[in-house]
């Protein structure tokens, strides 16, 4: 697979890579929280995928299980002014910037309490008051956003920097080589994480691209990179640190490679027909949480009871969202029109967004000021797409909870096209 | 009054918000130490600096993402792209970020931006740099596209999009930037939405946009002259907000309607605009609606064949009077 690196040594079996030297554990209160904020993120994933069985999410789904060390040793390097952005597969990412499960759970169930009203889903968690400033759904469509973002904290002259995420696959895109220019360029303060999980969808690393060292891949551009043990969070940590302040300080943007897995497919509608059981069992072996949880009791922090007590905690709120989720009402259909434009000021009553306006002239989306019409529109659409009138729907949703979790999924969704 | 320039009223209005507002600066391709390609920004670099006029590397997706992102985080990007064309590389940021970034995260953030983009034949720049998208870019639920024919409008309405706290696309127009005309002196920002009408009459409506007003309104000339037909020539100034109402109400005097665009037939600015006036007027027209547009091909380089690629005044005078054909 990959070549040697001067930071992190090839593991013999294949399995990524890992540092020369064990790095020491920080505190005890420090251990905790690293570890209950990976176990809400595998739980809650668990969770999500259930309830994507039981059709309470629809869409695509794409789960972060076996990346929990490079998510929360990244973010967990990050101040609280610091800007964080990701990808489509970005739960863990809100998660651990303290985004609440429960918002989280209701976007991906579509409900009006869901971070981004239900109108993004999974793919665009967003939350600006923690600086969490979202899950992309097109690949290397935000690195530059990030860049700009990190030109917006240059421009201002503070000390903000920007984390910004990627998958293996997003180093193929013109955007990456583009950013990667810029940010060196422009000296802008940005720290680019890719987050190699072995495939880019179902096309492994050595089959879509040509250097698979993901490190050298930046530097070409002017951005030095480096790698570090994406199954380890403490080398995730110590290694997106010293990038974070070296952007910081010395405005010198880095990119970092985590090399890490996914033992879940690309997404729920995936057949996992390019890897074998064999080496997802091989990195399995290697399970971010377990071995940090090993790690802890052996030496002594926390013992089997406490680590226990974490994963009761983190299944207790994932029990609380999916509580949450449930009973959030959907979006109203007259808030279908709402936040398409800022509509402050002085504004012309012109025609903005709705394009039918029989029988009668549609006049300037002032939002609900509209009227009828947007929402005549939205039954329309909704009974059109088969959701059925507004009571019909509310009905369904009561027979449902009556019916304990829901059923199954009635249709299962189309094979992957080239949403993602 | 004073007299100025397209190009000259384009770079007064960056100038003057510039000095208004720190958060507001300018990127793109060559736009400072050439001083833009259509010599739009000239003076801009030495005036204010390269953190506020930055020359870009060619890499127009990332440029426009970059605006986003920096608009995302409170500044205010007006960015350059060199050519309509060029717009094309960078369509998926303006699509799928620029427009739908506040719709799709629930109004958390908005996207407060201008990317500015000249368009438009006639200096034989051939199939890759004379293009006209107004067409494409009012296709999008998010974006404001302005569409300025005169000095006055360009900056009017360049101020109102750098200080509107949406994206907005701004075509300019390659043939537009070396004419005059009056613009008023402290010219504050122009309402986006609000069609003007360039010429009174009330025989014919003709709807033109960009350069095509200022065509539609020497063959409204020839018509009075030459056939004795009083044209009403409305330049709808902006196609996202459309001012509708103020075309209809032409239409209903009129009962008559020609729709002139550079542009391709397609899915065009005049097929849009017909299907909405026979919806909303059908009872008031007397004659069908009529389209000129630009020929259904890639822009050629040939002078005669480019030439004959985008619409002349005759163009227009012929659609006008096939509305008085007998039916």
């Amino acid at each position: 697979m990959a070549t040697k690196d001067a930071t992190r040594t090839q593991r013999a079996d294949g399995t990524g890579v890992e540092a020369k030297k064990k790095h020491s554990l920080p505190d005890k209160e420090t251990c905790e929280l690293v570890l209950s904020k990976m176990m809400l993120i595998r739980r809650f994933e668990e969770r999500a995928g259930e309830m994507y069985a039981k059709a309470k999410i629809g869409g695509f789904l794409h789960l972060c299980i076996g990346e929990e060390a490079t998510i929360v040793g990244g973010t967990q390097a990050l101040r609280d002014t610091d800007y964080l952005m990701s990808t489509y597969r970005e739960h863990g990412q809100a998660l651990a910037r303290g985004m609440p499960a429960t918002e989280v759970m209701a976007e991906l169930f579509g409900k009006v309490d869901g971070c981004s009203k239900g109108r993004g889903g999974s793919m665009h968690l967003f939350d600006w008051e923690r600086r969490f400033l979202g899950g992309y759904g097109i690949v290397g469509g935000s690195l530059p956003l990030s860049a700009g973002v990190a030109l917006a904290c240059d421009y201002r002259e503070t000390e903000e920097v920007v984390l910004s995420m990627m998958g293996d696959g997003a180093t193929n895109q013109g955007t990456f080589g583009e950013t990667m220019n810029f940010a060196a360029l422009w000296k802008l303060p940005v720290v680019f994480l890719v987050i190699n999980n072995q495939f880019g969808m179902g096309t492994a690393l050595e089959r879509h691209s040509a250097v698979t060292d993901l490190s050298k891949k930046s530097e070409g551009f002017g951005v030095p990179g480096t790698r570090c043990d994406g199954m380890d969070v403490l080398d995730v940590h110590a290694v997106v640190s010293e990038a974070l302040e070296k952007a910081r300080k010395d405005r010198q943007p880095r990119l970092i490679e985590a090399v890490t897995y996914r033992y879940r497919g690309h997404s729920m509608a995936d057949p996992e027909e390019y890897r074998t059981k064999e080496e997802v069992e091989e990195w399995r072996q290697r399970d971010p949480i377990a071995s940090f949880c090993k790690r802890l009791e052996e030496e002594g922090v926390l013992s089997e009871q406490e680590v226990e007590n974490l994963d009761q905690q983190a299944i207790e709120t994932i029990d609380e969202a999916v509580k949450f989720a449930d009973e959030s009402p959907f979006p109203e259909l007259d808030s279908l029109y709402d936040d398409i434009y800022v509509l402050e000021g002085d504004r012309a009553p012109a025609w903005w967004s709705v394009d039918e306006r029989t029988p009668e002239v549609h006049r300037g989306e002032e939002e609900r000021e509209a009227g009828e019409l947007p929402h005549e529109l939205a039954e329309r659409g909704a009974a059109y797409a088969g959701v059925g009138e507004r009571h019909a729907r509310g009905r369904r949703d009561e027979q449902r909870a009556q019916e304990g979790e829901g059923e199954a999924a009635a249709e299962t969704p189309e094979e992957e096209g080239g949403a993602d | 009054m004073a007299v100025m320039r397209y190009r000259e009223a384009l770079g007064q209005a960056l100038r003057e918000e510039m000095e208004a507002d720190e958060n507001v600066f300018v990127m793109g391709e060559d736009i400072g130490v050439f001083q833009g390609a259509f010599k739009v920004t000239q003076g801009l670099l030495e005036e204010f600096g390269e953190r506020r006029v930055r020359d870009t590397p060619i890499s127009e997706n990332s440029i426009v993402g970059m605006g986003v992102g920096a608009a995302m985080a409170g500044l205010r990007p007006v960015v350059e792209i060199m050519t309509v064309n060029f717009s094309l590389l960078a369509m998926d940021q303006i699509v799928n970020h620029a427009a739908a970034i506040r719709y799709m995260f629930g109004a958390q953030v908005k996207v407060p931006m201008v990317i500015r983009m000249p368009g438009g034949a006639g200096h034989q720049l051939g199939p890759t740099h004379s293009h006209s998208f107004e067409a494409l870019y009012q296709h999008f639920p998010g974006l404001l596209v302005a569409v300025p024919s005169i000095p006055a409008d360009a900056k009017g309405l360049l101020k109102t999009a750098i200080r509107d706290d949406n994206p907005v696309i701004f075509i300019e127009h390659e043939t537009l930037y070396g004419q005059r005309g009056e613009v008023p002196e402290n010219g504050g920002p122009m309402r986006f939405g609000e069609a003007i009408v360039r010429r009174a009459g009330d025989d014919v409506t003709i709807v033109a946009i960009s350069r095509m007003a200022l065509t539609a309104q020497k063959a409204a000339e020839a018509l009075a002259e030459e056939h004795e037909i009083e044209a009403e020539v409305i330049d709808p100034r902006t196609l996202r907000p459309l001012d509708l109402d103020s075309i209809l109400d032409s239409v209903k005097k009129t009962n008559r309607a020609v729709i002139v665009e550079e542009g391709w037939p397609h899915g065009g600015v005049g097929a849009n605009l017909a299907a909405l006036i026979q919806e909303q007027a059908f009872d008031w027209l007397d004659a069908p609606v009529q389209r000129v547009t630009g020929a259904d091909v890639a822009m050629p380089y040939s002078k005669p064949l480019e030439q004959a690629a985008f619409p002349h005044e005759e163009h227009v005078v012929h659609a006008a009077l096939a509305t008085f054909r007998d039916v």
